[in-house]
Formats: structure tokens, C-alpha cells, sequence
């Protein structure tokens, strides 16, 4: 009996992905990034830890945040899981597929929305939106009433559809950017920081946005934060993520728990003996 | 549908989705084209003028078949520059604007994302240089009784197979290096034409030069072009230049996708398949 079966969601694409697998399986993962080190006299390359022997398991249709200051590893996370960075070390695979050896029925599989809305300035929403969802094989007899469709979904102006990016503001181009992935119907969305730097209305929309994502449309979620009650609230299992390790990854209460925490923020502080607020680069550990 | 024909058909829209994004960014920064295009048409003029220049200083030569000359080679090189930038710059660009993850998370296949942007470019090239020659032409009041303008568009056409090769190696630089990619690209521009003879016959290049001029597309496309317009020389009598282009493109191609391929996996294990900042 094949493995295969499909997913159907708003934007009508067809993913397939194996049953019984898990959306995501990290295994002993390991990767490192040349730094050039000037201060020490010669200039000389050396290799510092991005992340070490990291391992993890999300079912499908779960959601788990995963936290971490600045420089811990988060985004390199993401990145990995995005097919954009080569391990090196260990496996990971998303839907059973393996992301480094093959990256494209992983890439149809997965959408993102990131801290920086990214998108061509100049150009309109509407625009940006046509243009990538091409990219996953998305004629422009479909985007054409889609587009204004998901655009509203999220709570987008549609009266605004047309203007160029740059006049919109960064609440609206993170809707764009949530638009973005929904139109292309990813099983596995991956968010980094989606709500960085929104207000607080924004902010609260995006989350709503994230938990009609996961009810109605069979997504699983990754979702790296600052924001310590947005992991709370969201996900079903949180991680600390610290220079390079991942800590811990289980349901908030247990987590707070295991550090005998009355909140998630003494939690992290027990954990790793930073507090949560401290937002300097997690860099200087590295020396 | 099939599985493999719905794959063709998802790569067929992903390749308009890329001509359909460059479009729209020629339309977002139409007044900026018109500029360079302008100043275009001036470093143009500063090269054509060289004939009549050489007349008034009291040299001996034909100068409107010298004219000529010298205007083909200048559309040339701006002709390579279009395909140059918008293959090379568009990673450079992408990275700026921070959709180059974006992109290259998306389920497109290499090969298919890099020849919508080489089409595009011929497509926006050839517009661009046919507008300029016309321009710079009527600027001059040439004369060109035997032009065989479609001929020249073939040999126009089946260069840009290699130039898109090239320019597919010259892409991957703003992957490799973020800060001085781009500026190599224009660098490679500048040598293909120093060896192809884009002002001057080859033959008056040194001799290690002149070999070079012999595996540069651009010799054949100058010579060939050169050809049908001041000689009047049909496709049939440009074998001679087109049969070592379609050669080099044949070449250039899979090897422009192999360089594109192993700098991407150098960006990805690197890191710096990112955007900038």
C-alpha cells in the first residue's frame, strides 16, 4: 500500500506526504560556521558551534516553540529545516523526506514567515504574492481571486492591494508575509520570530492567524519566539534552546516543573542561567 | 495528470513566475530604465564619435562603415550588460531585498529558475539594444543599404544561448561573495569583450589574446553581426560563425548550471545563502 497520501487545503495545492511519518525528525544534528578571528593577533578561521547534537521529534499537526536569546541557534534551525543551510552532522527529515539529500518535495511541503517581512519593495502586495505562488506551480487563473481571498482572510485591505510595499506598514507586510505562506499551503509552517517588533494589536493577530492555520488546515507548527506567553499560548510543547543545545522540549507545565518554576521565564532562567530579558548577543560564550 | 506532466507544468508556470516578476520590476523602476537608458546612449555616443573624431584630427578612413563598427560593438557590450545584470544583479538584488530565501526555498528546480531569468533577459535585451542601435543610428544618419537585420537577430539569438551560459557562472558570484559578486560579474563583461574584438579586429590583439578570441561567443557574435549588416550576409553565410556558437552554447550552458550548482552548495554549507545584514 503506497505511503502517500494527500492534503488538500485552501489553496487547493496537493502535497504529499508519508503517512506515519513525523513532520519533523531531528536526529543528533550538528553544524558549525567558519568565523574569521581577528582579535587574536593573526587573522585566523576558526570553527564555532551554530548548533550541537541537536535531536527532536514534532508530530503532525503539533505546534512547538522553541526559545532562545539571540545567537542561539534558533534561526540556524529554521534555516536547516528550510533546505537553505547544509548539517554537518546527523539527519533531518520533515514528512520523511530528508532535507539535504532531498530538498524539493521537502520544499513543496514547507512555507515560513520570518522576522523581516522580505519582500521586493517596489512592488505591490498583490504583485509579490503572484509572483511567488508561480514558484510553486500556482497559475495566474487561480491567484488572480485567490490572492484578494487570503489577503482578506488575514486581515488585509484589500482597498491597499495595489500600493508598493514600502508605504505599507510592518504589521501590514507581516500579513503579506503570513499571505504568503498560506497561499501555497504549507503542511509544515516554519516561523521565526513572526511577531518581532508588531504592536500589540498585529501581534495578536498573527497569533489568531497561527491558530486558525493549525485548526482548519492540518499544519504543523515550528515557532521560534522572544515572546515567552506567545510560546505559552501556542504551542503544545516548548524548547530552550541555548548556545547551540536544545535544553529541553516538553509541555510548558512540565517544563516549569522540572526547573520548579512558578512561570516559563524562571523556568528558562533556571535553565540556563541567563534571564530571558538579558538581550545582548549570545555570542561572547563562543570565545 | 501524470505525475510527470504535472511537474513540467509546475516548473513551465515557476519559469513565468520569474519572466512576471522581472516584468513587474521594469514597470516599478521605469523612470530609473529610462535613465540608464539615457546613459546608455551617451557612453554610446562617446564610443561612435571616435570615427568622425579620427576624420577631423585628419585620418584616412570610411566613416560611416567605421561608424558602423564601433556602434555594433557598443550595443554589444550593452547588450551583454543587460544579461550580465539581470542575471547576475538579481541575486544581488534578491539578497538585498531579503526574498532570496525565498526563492531558493521555493519547490523550483535551478536549472528552470536561471533560464527564466536568462529569457527574460534576452527578451529585455534585444528590446533594449534594437531601441539603442535605432537611436544612436539616427543620431548619425547611417547608411546601411545591405543590413540584413533579421540575420543579425540570429546571430544575436543563438549568442545569448552562451551569453546566458556565462552569465549563469557570473550569477553564482553574489552568492559566493555578498560584497564584491556583483562587481566580478562586470569584470568578466570587460574581458570577454577586451579578447572579442568589440572595437577593433582581433587580429590586432596579441597572440595568447587571440586565442582567447577564438572560445569568447562574442568574437563570432561581433564578426557575424558585423557581417549581416555592413555586408548584407544572409544566416546561410554566417555558418562559419554560428555553427562554433551553437557549440559553445551547447557547452556553456550545462556548465553555467554546474558552476550555478556547486557555488550554491558552497553559499549553503557557508552560510550565505541569507539575506544581507
Amino acid at each position: 500500500m503506497s505511503r502517500t497520501a494527500t492534503i488538500t487545503s485552501l489553496a487547493t495545492s496537493v502535497s504529499e506526504v508519508n503517512i506515519g511519518a513525523p513532520a519533523v525528525e531531528v536526529s543528533n544534528l550538528r553544524k558549525e560556521f567558519v568565523r574569521r578571528d581577528r582579535r587574536r593577533g593573526h587573522p585566523r578561521k576558526r570553527r564555532v558551534p551554530a548548533l550541537v547534537d541537536i535531536s527532536l521529534r514534532i508530530e503532525r499537526g503539533e505546534c512547538i516553540a522553541i526559545l532562545g536569546q539571540n545567537g542561539s541557534g534558533k534561526s540556524t534551525l529554521v534555516r536547516l529545516l528550510s533546505t537553505l543551510l547544509l548539517g554537518d552532522g546527523g539527519t533531518v527529515r520533515v514528512f520523511g523526506y530528508d532535507v539535504f539529500s532531498e530538498p524539493r518535495p521537502v520544499r513543496r511541503l514547507i512555507n515560513r514567515v520570518s522576522v523581516e517581512a522580505s519582500f521586493f519593495k517596489k512592488m505591490s502586495s498583490v504583485e509579490n504574492l503572484s509572483y511567488a505562488a508561480r514558484f510553486y506551480g500556482i497559475p495566474a487563473s487561480e491567484t488572480r481571486t485567490r490572492i484578494p481571498m487570503i489577503l482578506e482572510r488575514v486581515g488585509f485591505p484589500l482597498e491597499r492591494r495595489n500600493e508598493s510595499m514600502e508605504n505599507l506598514s510592518r504589521g501590514m507586510q507581516q500579513k503579506v508575509s503570513l499571505a504568503r505562506a498560506l497561499l501555497t499551503s504549507p503542511v509544515l509552517l516554519l516561523l521565526d520570530e513572526p511577531t518581532t517588533g508588531l504592536d500589540p494589536r498585529s501581534k495578536l493577530e498573527v497569533q489568531e492567524f497561527i491558530r486558525e492555520m493549525r485548526a482548519t488546515h492540518d499544519a504543523t507548527i515550528l515557532l521560534c519566539t522572544h515572546d515567552l506567553a506567545e510560546a505559552e499560548a501556542l504551542a503544545d510543547r516548548v524548547g530552550i534552546l541555548h548556545r547551540s543545545e536544545l535544553l529541553a522540549l516538553e509541555p510548558a507545565p512540565d517544563l516549569k516543573k522540572r526547573y520548579d518554576a512558578s512561570s516559563l521565564e524562571e523556568a528558562f532562567f533556571s535553565a540556563t542561567g541567563r534571564s530571558f530579558e538579558l538581550e545582548e548577543d549570545d555570542d561572547d560564550w563562543r570565545e | 495528470m501524470p505525475g510527470s506532466a504535472a511537474t513540467v507544468r509546475a516548473e513551465l508556470i515557476g519559469l513565468a513566475g520569474i519572466v512576471e516578476r522581472n516584468a513587474y520590476l521594469v514597470k516599478r523602476y521605469a523612470l530609473w530604465e529610462v535613465a540608464f537608458f539615457v546613459w546608455t546612449v551617451a557612453n554610446t555616443l562617446t564610443i561612435v564619435f571616435i570615427a568622425e573624431g579620427v576624420e577631423a584630427s585628419g585620418g584616412s578612413l570610411d566613416v560611416n562603415r567605421q561608424t558602423t563598427i564601433l556602434l555594433i560593438g557598443a550595443v554589444i557590450w550593452a547588450y551583454l550588460g543587460i544579461i550580465f545584470e539581470i542575471l547576475t544583479e538579481t541575486v544581488a538584488w534578491e539578497r538585498w531585498e531579503g526574498t532570496i530565501e525565498y526563492t531558493f526555498m521555493a519547490p523550483l528546480s535551478r536549472s528552470v529558475h536561471l533560464f527564466g531569468m536568462g529569457i527574460f533577459a534576452v527578451v529585455y535585451g534585444v528590446a533594449r539594444a534594437g531601441l539603442l542601435f535605432g537611436v544612436i543610428a539616427f543620431f548619425f544618419d547611417l547608411e546601411m543599404p545591405q543590413a540584413n537585420f533579421v540575420a543579425a537577430l540570429v546571430v544575436l539569438g543563438v549568442a545569448s544561448v552562451s551569453f546566458i551560459g556565462i552569465g549563469m557562472m557570473t550569477a553564482v558570484l553574489p552568492l559566493i561573495s555578498p560584497e564584491k559578486g556583483t562587481q566580478l560579474g562586470f569584470i568578466a563583461q570587460g574581458m570577454l569583450l577586451v579578447v572579442s574584438g568589440v572595437y577593433y579586429s582581433v587580429d590586432v590583439l596579441p597572440e595568447p589574446m587571440q586565442w582567447l578570441a577564438t572560445i569568447s561567443p562574442a568574437t563570432y557574435a561581433l564578426e557575424g553581426i558585423r557581417d549581416a549588416i555592413l555586408e548584407g550576409a544572409g544566416v546561410g553565410d554566417l555558418w562559419n560563425q554560428l555553427w562554433p556558437l551553437v557549440v559553445i552554447g551547447a557547452i556553456s550552458i550545462p556548465l553555467g548550471l554546474a558552476v550555478f550548482r556547486r557555488g550554491e552548495l558552497y553559499a549553503k554549507q557557508h552560510g550565505k545563502l541569507k539575506r544581507s545584514g
